[in-house]
């Protein structure tokens, strides 16, 4: 049975189950005139009781057979196979993994296949509806069988509410560890394939380097391609166009929000708030496409036009593009920060005289800004994990150069290159890009977690 | 007057002054963000409206039957294979007639996209006793016709300069003496799916592959993230440590670059689970983990914006603690936790970058069919078009980016209604 098969099957069961679970004790329940058999729990807990019991256990092992059937049938599948194929690397035998998988998909690439390969293919398409049909067995067997114990625990004396009650609890304990989960996963994911690359490529060339390209030799004897993989034109590249996105975002987002929250009346407020809001909204795929398609080649005109020559990729395009999507960004945190500060300590300031600016200058912003400083730091975070702007406006070549005309490539962007190509998942290209999302996740993380205890500790001072 | 009087006086004109300037500052950043979004806006839809009409051209055709080299009873499958294009050959060289160069005579068969012979395949599929018979059709013209007709090819340009040479013109300003060409609705851009040539090119694949994407990651985090928002503000214990470490990644997680959720689900969906590469099912589950944080953040706030009388109430009568929080204080809280994850899906729909890392970039014709089958969606679809050189294309993308904002604005507004409708004061 196919797996949306399984799933309505359960579904089916489980109503099935609620049915009868409820049925059966209200027959068991007696008015108290008669013996007085009362039921401990409302009869929907023990049809929940029956679900639970029917339905948990079998979605357990469907999940978990799930998860391993690929990894196990693939490694069953290519031990089988002769010797001199095993003893390949390990990128060509996971070219040949793939090859077999594909052709035990497709049955016109299994009819052309090579007598090897297609007798591991068919291998492969035997031992998955085995697999299937095992599976199909045992998640239903344990369904079935569960309703039956679920049954048996129908009682009036058993405490059907609280069990369930326990039940619940613990699934949303469940779905509430999955943010722990989340960063485990990402944490682990790069970190085991950055520890694959620094096997390949020493960590001191990565982080110290200067010259970054990442096309390795596909035969020995090629020359001028050995694959160099020097970060530091990327990272000079990402801050770059960091600092320009925040040239442009910090002033006018924080200018907007002390107009918005000191000088607006409601009227303008009304209509400003929404419009930052839909900026806000806006997808950064266009953006990019903004950037890319207008304002690059209006910089480079603007450029040309009194002498300076402009990249048609420059650093300042993006850098612009990606501060207007960050305004918003920062104007809603400042003023947040901004309202937080005490009405008190503005009307002290006016009753010594001073005018409305000098109040903001030389006392709310002063009170706000720890809290200014964290969304700063929120900011940089933003431009600095920020990937279609730069993918669709940022150059490809690692410039090491901070002259915002030209063009310079980022983390992301490389990121972005390496994996959306056709190669090899081992190869040291590819690994690479996980070296770089490490550094990326590192980075991002002490900006956000600074920032988050920055803004947190200023909160407590005045809640 | 004392001196200090005076002494601030002396002051007061400067210090007004730069009150001024500083709120003009203020003015002056706000009308700046809003003026970004207006040229953003107008250039987007000034670069894609036209993208909603194409340009027709009216052939006479000759179905007959030798030209095709089927008859009325002939099979479907010989139906779909007879010789269309003769067809449109024969009455493209009627309609312009003398034609010998090569390069000319090539330049008269692309006057017509591509499309016109399924055109004409479709036509006689539908009503076998065309043949023999003729027909006068619209059929689709070329992109770089349609993009002339547009007004985005300057005919004043040297012929060398210009994707149309002299010799076009003067066919095209023949045909449309004839009144053979007209601009029409079109109804391809969503009727079909991805196309190397842009005239045939649609967004209704991408549109599918969205929905379906963003199903999964409805299916998955709304249930999740109501769970978790539940737990945490209805049921966890006070300065536990599990639960302070909970907290602390849900709000880091929030601020992760997309980017880094692709690598994870690269390397845990695809790499490890063996979930099938470029399927919108993977795509949900990495935009699921990447909403969830949103929609658990936003379901707290409207659990805690439920008073506590509400819960004392319940708890008062008798009601257990988990029937309290299932019964009363979830319902009460339900719009605000749907306005959290209609703008978490905003944003899921909106999201591009992770989506390239797991191989949602692939070219897809076809309209995916399940939450397996290989397919791409909007954002992509808009980066991948972005990529291509033709004026056609960039017409295209500003029009996809038209629809998605389309959506993303209905949804937007979907959130503010509902939380206008439901708001409620305690």
């Amino acid at each position: 049975m196919s797996t949306l098969g399984i799933l309505l099957t359960l579904t089916v069961l489980a109503a099935f189950s609620y049915y009868i679970g409820r049925k059966r004790s209200l027959a068991l329940a007696t008015p108290v005139k008669r013996g007085g058999n009362d039921l401990h729990s409302l009869p929907s807990y023990y049809g929940y009781l029956v679900v639970i019991w029917a339905i948990i256990p079998a979605l357990l092992v469907f999940a978990l057979w799930s998860s391993l059937e690929k990894p196990l049938l693939t490694s069953s599948m290519m031990s089988h196979l002769p010797a001199e194929y095993q003893s390949k690397s390990a990128d060509e035998l996971s070219l040949t993994t793939n090859r077999i998988l594909n052709m035990a998909k497709d049955p016109t690439q299994l009819a052309t296949a090579e007598p090897v390969f297609k007798a591991a293919a068919e291998d492969y398409q035997q031992m998955q509806s085995t697999s299937q049909t095992i599976k199909t067995l045992l998640v239903l067997a344990l369904a079935i069988a569960g309703v039956f114990i679920g049954l048996r625990h129908v009682k009036p004396k058993t405490r059907a509410r609280n069990q369930v009650e326990r039940v619940l609890q613990f699934i949303m304990i469940g779905c509430a560890s999955i943010a722990i989960l989340t960063t485990v996963g990402i944490v682990f994911s790069v970190l085991f394939e950055s520890y694959r690359f620094f096997g390949q490529v020493p960590a001191t060339d990565f982080l110290f380097g200067t010259h970054w390209s990442p096309q390795t030799a596909l035969r020995a004897d090629q020359a001028g391609s050995s694959g160099s993989f020097g970060a530091i034109p990327l990272f000079v590249g990402t801050l770059l166009i960091s600092a320009i996105a925040l040239l442009i975002a910090v002033p006018l987002g924080l200018m907007s929000a002390i107009y918005l929250s000191e000088y607006a009346g409601p009227k303008l407020r009304a209509y400003a708030k929404p419009a930052m809001e839909i900026l806000a909204g806006i997808p950064t795929v266009v953006y990019g496409f903004f950037a890319a398609l207008t304002v690059a080649p209006f910089i480079r005109e603007l450029g040309e036009s009194i002498g300076l020559s402009v990249a048609s990729e420059s650093a300042l395009a993006a850098g612009v593009v990606m501060g207007i999507m960050i305004i918003p960004f920062m104007s809603s945190l400042s003023d947040d920060v901004i309202n937080a500060v005490p009405q008190a300590m503005r009307d002290g300031s006016y009753g010594m005289g001073a005018t409305k600016s000098e109040t903001i200058k030389q006392v709310i912003l002063p009170a706000a800004l720890p809290g200014i400083v964290g969304a700063f730091l929120l900011a940089a975070s933003r431009a600095i994990g920020e990937t279609m702007i730069v993918v669709m406006a940022a150059g490809l070549a690692a410039n090491l150069t901070i002259n915002p005309l030209e063009a310079v490539t980022t983390v992301t962007v490389q990121i972005v290159t390496l994996l959306t190509g056709d190669q090899e998942f081992d190869s040291a290209k590819t690994l690479a890009a996980f070296a770089l999302g490490l550094s990326l996740f590192i980075v991002t993380l002490i900006l956000n977690v600074v920032a988050l205890h920055i803004v947190r500790k200023y909160r407590e001072q005045y809640d | 007057m004392s001196t200090t009087t005076e002494r601030v006086k002396a002051t007061l004109g400067k210090r007004y002054a730069r009150e001024k300037r500083f709120r003009f500052y203020g003015l002056a950043s706000i009308a700046l963000s809003i003026l970004f979004l207006v040229i953003l806006l107008a250039d987007i839809i000034g670069k894609g409206y036209p993208a909603f009409t194409s340009t027709y051209i009216k052939l006479d055709v000759q179905l007959d039957a030798q030209t095709l080299g089927v008859t009325a009873d002939s099979t479907p499958e010989q139906l779909r294979t007879a010789n269309y294009n003769a067809v449109i050959q024969n009455s493209l060289n009627t309609l312009i007639p003398g034609v010998t160069e090569r390069k000319e005579k090539k330049a008269l068969k692309d006057l017509v996209s591509g499309d016109a012979k399924y055109e004409l395949q479709r036509m006689v599929a539908d009503d076998p006793t065309l043949i023999g018979t003729n027909q006068s059709v619209w059929v689709l013209a070329d992109d770089d016709i349609d993009t002339y007709y547009k007004g985005n090819i300057d005919r004043t340009l040297p012929e060398s300069d210009r994707r149309i040479k002299d010799f076009q013109l003067v066919w095209l300003d023949k045909l449309e003496a004839d009144g053979r060409i007209e601009s029409q609705f079109n109804s391809i851009f969503f009727t079909r799916g991805d196309s190397r040539e842009p005239e045939e090119a649609g967004i209704l694949s991408a549109l599918i592959g969205s929905f379906y994407t963003l199903l999964v990651t409805l299916a998955l985090s709304f249930p999740i993230g109501v769970a978790a928002a539940l737990y945490l503000e209805e049921f966890a214990p006070k300065n536990n440590f599990w639960v302070d470490l909970i907290e602390v990644n849900i709000n880091n997680l929030a601020a992760v670059p997309s980017i880094v959720f692709g690598l994870l689900g690269l390397a845990v969906f695809i790499q490890l689970f063996g979930v099938p590469r470029s399927a919108p099912l993977v795509g949900g589950l990495v935009l699921t983990l990447m909403t969830l944080p949103t929609i658990i953040i936003a379901a707290r706030a409207a659990l805690r914006a439920v008073p506590p009388s509400i819960r004392e109430g319940a708890l008062g009568i008798g009601a257990s603690k988990t029937q309290t929080v299932f019964q009363n204080v979830l319902p009460l809280a339900m719009p605000g936790i749907l306005t959290g994850t209609i703008i978490g899906m905003a944003q899921a729909l909106g999201e591009t970058a992770p989506l390239l890392m797991i191989g949602m970039i692939a070219f897809i014709m076809d309209v995916p069919s399940s939450v397996t089958s290989p397919s791409t969606v909007l954002p992509v679809q808009i980066y991948l078009w972005s990529d291509s050189p033709e004026r056609a294309f960039v017409e295209r993308t500003s029009a996809a980016i038209m629809v998605l904002l389309t959506f993303l604005v209905s949804m937007n507004l979907l959130a503010v209604i509902l939380r206008k409708r439901f708001e409620r004061r305690w």
